[in-house]
């Protein structure tokens, strides 16, 4: 069953999720322009807005990957709900 | 190697439960022309395609995952609370009947997916113009979709999938003409 969320945590997962758009799209369009330098500089600087932000939303809620590229608390929450779905 | 980050790549919000709808969109799951064809298209003609457009294909592919499980989130959202009587009433007592409200990958005529439904030609222009039709393809059935949809939340969802084949469908054409550009430079002695 999935759990129920405090406002915050959606508002700061859309926050999240409207970076990593912006960066999904500058990504597709520098695959086939790579040689534009201002697409490339938006894409770095998003990247960075991006890791601050997760770094902040994983403190206050769960962390968001498996494998090592996030932390856990104890115990062990890499597999915390909510999952994608239940959001 | 994969990781997984726990979120969608756009949030995917239901109205209402509405078993109907979620027979409909299937199609975007199992279909010849959904996600998942679109996500094993790409990630299995990526390793001979050229080096130019490796990238294009694999971030694409990527992307195509998200897809899928936003999909999946609406379909599962959709039947969550749906009583057996109300799966039936929407045409989906077949599905009810073999796999309760799991998900399945088959079409919205119940048609389970098939390879048969991908290409890898090892033809880089070949395999590029399979994957702008697709992308065109995949465009159109959601446009159908919002068409038979009055479920807002959905077709906020939807539009924002269709928009996504429009600009994949744009990156592959630029694609087939780096291949031209990169074949018309080369030297002939």
């Amino acid at each position: 069953m999935a759990k129920q969320m405090p406002p915050e945590y959606y508002q700061c997962l859309e926050e999240i999720q409207a970076l990593d758009f912006v960066l999904v799209e500058l990504n597709l369009y520098l695959d086939t322009h790579n040689h534009d330098f201002d697409a490339i500089q938006q894409f770095n600087e998003t990247a960075k807005l991006s890791m601050q932000l997760k770094v902040e939303f994983e403190k206050k809620f769960h962390p968001l990957m498996n494998f090592g590229r996030s932390y856990s608390n104890y115990p062990w929450n890499i597999d915390d709900s909510p999952w994608p779905w239940q959001v | 190697m994969f990781y997984y980050e726990k979120k969608l790549q756009y949030p995917v919000r239901v109205s209402t439960c509405n078993p109907m709808l979620a027979k409909f969109l299937i199609e975007q799951y199992g279909g010849a022309d959904g996600e998942l064809a679109a996500a094993l298209r790409y990630m299995n003609q990526r390793y001979t395609i050229p080096d130019k457009v490796i990238g294009l294909l694999n971030d694409i592919a990527m992307e195509e995952f998200s897809h899928l499980e936003m999909i999946a989130t609406m379909i599962y959202k959709l039947t969550k609370d749906a009583t057996p009587e109300q799966m039936v009433a929407a045409g989906i007592g077949d599905h009810y009947v073999n796999h309760d409200k799991a998900l399945f990958y088959h079409n919205a005529a119940g048609v389970p997916w098939t390879a048969s439904y991908i290409q890898a030609k090892g033809d880089p222009i070949a395999d590029l113009y399979e994957d702008i039709a697709a992308e065109e393809k995949a465009r159109a059935t959601y446009q159908w979709l919002i068409d038979i949809s009055d479920d807002p939340d959905i077709n906020d969802g939807l539009r924002f999938l269709r928009e996504r084949e429009v600009v994949h469908s744009m990156r592959f054409r630029e694609a087939v003409e780096i291949l031209k550009d990169e074949q018309n430079q080369k030297k002939f002695f």
